[in-house]
């Protein structure tokens, strides 16, 4: 091609304690352009356009901007170069208004800060992409969606001609993801080179021109988005076929384990959040729970789990009255709870794995006496469980919060699922979003786990945002509304269209 | 109660209210930018006792210049602890405060204070050596508006020191909300990951923030023995740069604010002392001593549930030590 690339990276390699992030990476973007940079969780791709951004240094390779070689030591030079990036945890000033955070550290501002020409300009730029946002906002008061285009007008304020765009679509709703991939087109129609890391392949194939798959830190193929397909894509992605299907064994159901009735549980902004549910789940089924966001789903499970006061109805554990017994006393009856965004709430980052590990089994007789912590046998134990979940870590002393999102879910899964050496399997397990931002490898050994908890016999129930996932994987699936189950059946007797309208419409019609 | 004695209270009130501004002028650019200088007591104590001592050397203009340079000092020293070496701000701000103590004590002890002001000017006469009190700052009434009543003898009747402090806060607070460097200090006091993407020097931002709360607590403290209390007594600064912190939290981190919470604390102080020679509390002076606290409680308390409504809080950075890769 004759046309000079906007961005050439040659034989990148950083290397971190451990692991070689990026092996000997080549990749380019052409001018207007989208270059969707595509991978599993860890496989390299946010390291790599960290590198590009400046906020690491490479240990091996060449960066050219526009034909010409240079070094980027900061986001300042990168934004000097006209690169600029939009993360996956947004940058913003929440207390500042929209302008205040646009013009930040922009030089043409000028050193006394004429709002009215710079509202007007943040104006402009937004009628450009058909956004809608009060320049004199403050940024708390944004939607996400909104929030993400602060972020973009950020970087075209500043003329920016190559956007490096983070994971955008993890936190946008499917309407705002439309309306982001429209003003990403419109960019690149003005000649900006967009680049866009993702995991869903669905999107890189909708939004990009070209694809460049990365695996486990190294690049495995650049190709046209037009010649590939998504079967493809995968399997350059895992390196293996993937099962889209799940193949659910026969699983002899059980007695009750779990059954609540009538419970009523308050939200956090003290209105009802639960009125009079019932559910049940026995030995060997898995349980979905159906619903659209913010129906008291994520309150049920942490009253099941012994998070949140049930004000009215009644908890049994195998028939044991449980009712606002506590977390502790119910993980002593065997029920092991994941929350929703667990890599924050069901994980310490500041401690090493073998010690978010202990967080649970320091209480068992296996691994402690009165007073002491065994923690050679915590250690040993640490050891077989990242062997076993596939932990991508080298040692149970490493750091948390050294690892990658999708690991930490590894590291969660194997202390809330795992038996103790005395051999116990949990009893209930709540799994409150389980796969949410897992790439296809992790989202199928979560699926996998649960399931092989099935045939041990626990009762398992689940939340998930994908209807589709809920379908597959429960055996009964539970509809839930404004607090209310309003439809209960087995997975096959309905289909995900009809599971659908019951979630929308809050009725078994 | 004359109207001579309001105008009276009225002008201690700006008196000592200036203290408090000028303090807590420097101290929120400091806390906007993410540093918390606990030091502010103890700077202040030392830019006491050093403008006390070049003000009979040399004079009150160089006592004023003296007292600054060794507020920035104190401010790089705080920079250097917490900004470079990232300490923590709460063990640092503490220790500049003993020190400060500890040191304005020392140099301005009897003894010391006749060698350090025979080795600053040898011609200075012995009743000089002894002194134990400086001259004031001169006061200088503006024509006309002094004889506004309240106003006049509040705002007009002063000497030059309060009228700069009284334009300085205007300045400043244009300065932190309207213009780019202003945006930048309180943007790395926010977020310093996301100024420093952006290009702004974090730490260039907080030494500066630093250098100019030391200078700021410094000249309060020459302010307060040139233009209120003139006499040397250790540990003259009696808790004003502590409660200078509160009233900052009082003003919602605003230059503007600070104005009102600097009198306010000011009247207090004035109050305190002009009730109780009418006796007032003589039953229990601990009532009247407790006054400014108490208030500062109160008004916190109010002021915190329309900060909650509008989302005012201190700044989000604040006292957190900055690491470039998180």
């Amino acid at each position: 091609m004759s046309v000079t690339p906007l961005v050439e990276l040659r034989g990148i390699v950083k290397r971190f304690p451990n692991v070689v992030a990026n092996d000997r990476v080549d990749f380019s973007l052409m001018p207007g352009e989208v270059h969707a940079l595509l991978g599993e969780n860890a496989a390299g791709k946010t390291t790599l356009m960290n590198i590009l951004y400046g906020l690491y240094q490479p240990d091996e390779g060449e960066i050219y901007v526009k034909g010409k070689r240079v070094r980027i030591r900061s986001p300042a030079d990168s934004i000097r170069l006209g690169i600029g990036m939009v993360h996956q945890s947004f940058r913003l000033i929440p207390v500042h208004t929209v302008w205040e955070n646009v013009v930040l550290g922009l030089k043409e501002a000028g050193f006394v800060l004429n709002r009215k020409k710079l509202t007007d300009m943040v104006k402009k730029f937004c009628e450009e992409y058909g956004w809608n946002i009060d320049p004199n906002a403050r940024v708390w008061q944004l939607s996400v969606g909104e929030k993400q285009q602060v972020e973009l007008l950020k970087l075209l304020v500043r003329r920016a001609e190559v956007l490096i765009l983070d994971e955008p679509t993890s936190v946008l709703t499917p309407q705002e993801t439309k309306g982001l991939f429209k003003a990403i087109r419109t960019m690149a129609k003005s000649g900006k080179g967009i680049i866009f890391i993702t995991h869903k392949l669905e999107e890189a194939l909708e939004v990009s021109d070209r694809v460049t798959v990365m695996r486990k830190g190294r690049v495995v193929a650049t190709k046209p988005t037009g010649e590939v397909t998504a079967e493809e894509l995968a399997n350059l992605m895992i390196g293996r076929p993937v099962l889209f299907k799940i193949e659910k064994p026969e699983v002899k159901k059980g007695g009750i384990v779990l059954e609540a009735k009538g419970l009523k549980v308050m939200g956090d902004r003290g209105v009802l959040a639960l009125d009079g549910v019932n559910l049940c789940a026995h030995s060997g089924e898995i349980v979905g729970i159906a619903g659209i966001a913010g129906n008291g789903q994520e309150e049920l499970m942490e009253a099941l789990a012994g998070l949140r006061r049930v004000e009215a109805g009644k908890v049994f554990i195998d028939g044991e009255d449980v009712t606002n017994k506590g977390a502790g006393y119910l993980i002593g009856k065997g029920v092991s709870y994941i929350p929703p965004e667990s890599t924050r709430w069901a994980i310490v980052r500041d401690m090493r794995l073998v010690e978010n590990i202990a967080l649970k089994f320091y209480r068992s007789r296996d691994f402690s006496g009165m007073l002491r912590i065994d923690w050679h046998k915590l250690f040993e134990f640490s050891r077989k469980l990242i062997d076993e979940y596939g932990i991508a870590a080298h040692s149970p002393s490493t750091l948390a919060g050294t690892l990658s999102g999708g690991n930490l879910q590894r590291v969660v899964l194997a202390r809330e699922l795992s038996a103790t050496q005395d051999g116990k399997v949990p009893r209930l397990i709540l799994a409150a979003y389980p796969t949410k931002g897992l790439d296809v490898a992790a989202t199928e050994f979560v699926h996998s786990l649960l399931l092989k908890h099935r045939s041990m016999g626990s009762a398992i129930v689940f939340l998930s945002e994908d209807l589709e996932e809920i379908m597959m994987l429960s055996d009964r699936i539970v509809v839930i509304s404004k607090g209310k189950v309003v439809g209960e059946f087995l997975s096959k007797e309905k289909t995900v269209e009809e599971v659908g309208m019951m979630m929308l419409k809050g009725s078994a019609a | 109660m004359s109207l001579e004695w309001v105008g009276s209270v009225l002008a201690g009130t700006t008196s000592v209210g200036v203290v408090y501004l000028l303090g807590s002028l420097g101290e929120i650019y400091a806390e906007r930018s993410g540093i918390l200088n606990l030091g502010l007591e103890g700077i202040m104590a030392l830019g006491a006792a050093t403008s006390f001592i070049t003000t009979i050397a040399w004079g009150h203009a160089v006592a004023f210049f003296v007292a600054g340079v060794l507020g920035i000092l104190m401010g790089l020293l705080l920079a250097f602890f917490t900004v470079s070496l990232r300490l923590n701000q709460i063990a640092v701000g503490l220790a500049i405060t003993m020190l400060g103590s500890g040191l304005s004590g020392f140099i301005a002890f009897p003894t010391t204070r006749k060698t350090i002001l025979r080795a600053l000017n040898p011609e200075l006469p012995s009743t000089a050596l002894e002194a134990q009190s400086a001259p004031m700052l001169p006061s200088a009434p503006l024509p006309f508006l002094k004889d506004v009543p309240i106003a006049g003898p509040m705002l007009f009747n002063h000497n030059p020191v309060v009228y700069v402090s009284l334009i300085l806060a205007p300045t400043m607070w244009f300065l932190l909300f309207r213009t780019s460097v202003g945006l930048k200090i309180r943007s790395v006091g926010e977020n310093p990951g996301m100024a420093d993407a952006l290009g702004i020097n974090v730490f260039r931002i907080r030494y500066l923030t630093c250098m100019l709360s030391g200078a700021f607590s410094a000249m309060a403290g020459a302010y307060l023995i040139l233009g209120f209390q003139p006499f040397w007594i250790e540990g003259i600064t009696g808790g004003r740069g502590f409660i200078t912190l509160s009233l900052i939290i009082l003003s919602a981190w605003s230059p503007l604010r600070a104005v009102f919470g600097s009198l306010l604390f000011g009247g207090i102080e004035v109050l305190q002392y002009r009730l109780q020679l009418f006796g007032f509390g003589a039953a229990s002076p601990q009532f009247v001593l407790m006054l400014p606290y108490a208030i500062a409680v109160i008004t916190l308390s109010l002021l915190s549930i329309e900060s909650f409504r509008k989302r005012i809080s201190a700044p989000a950075a604040l006292a957190k030590p900055y690491y470039r890769e998180e």
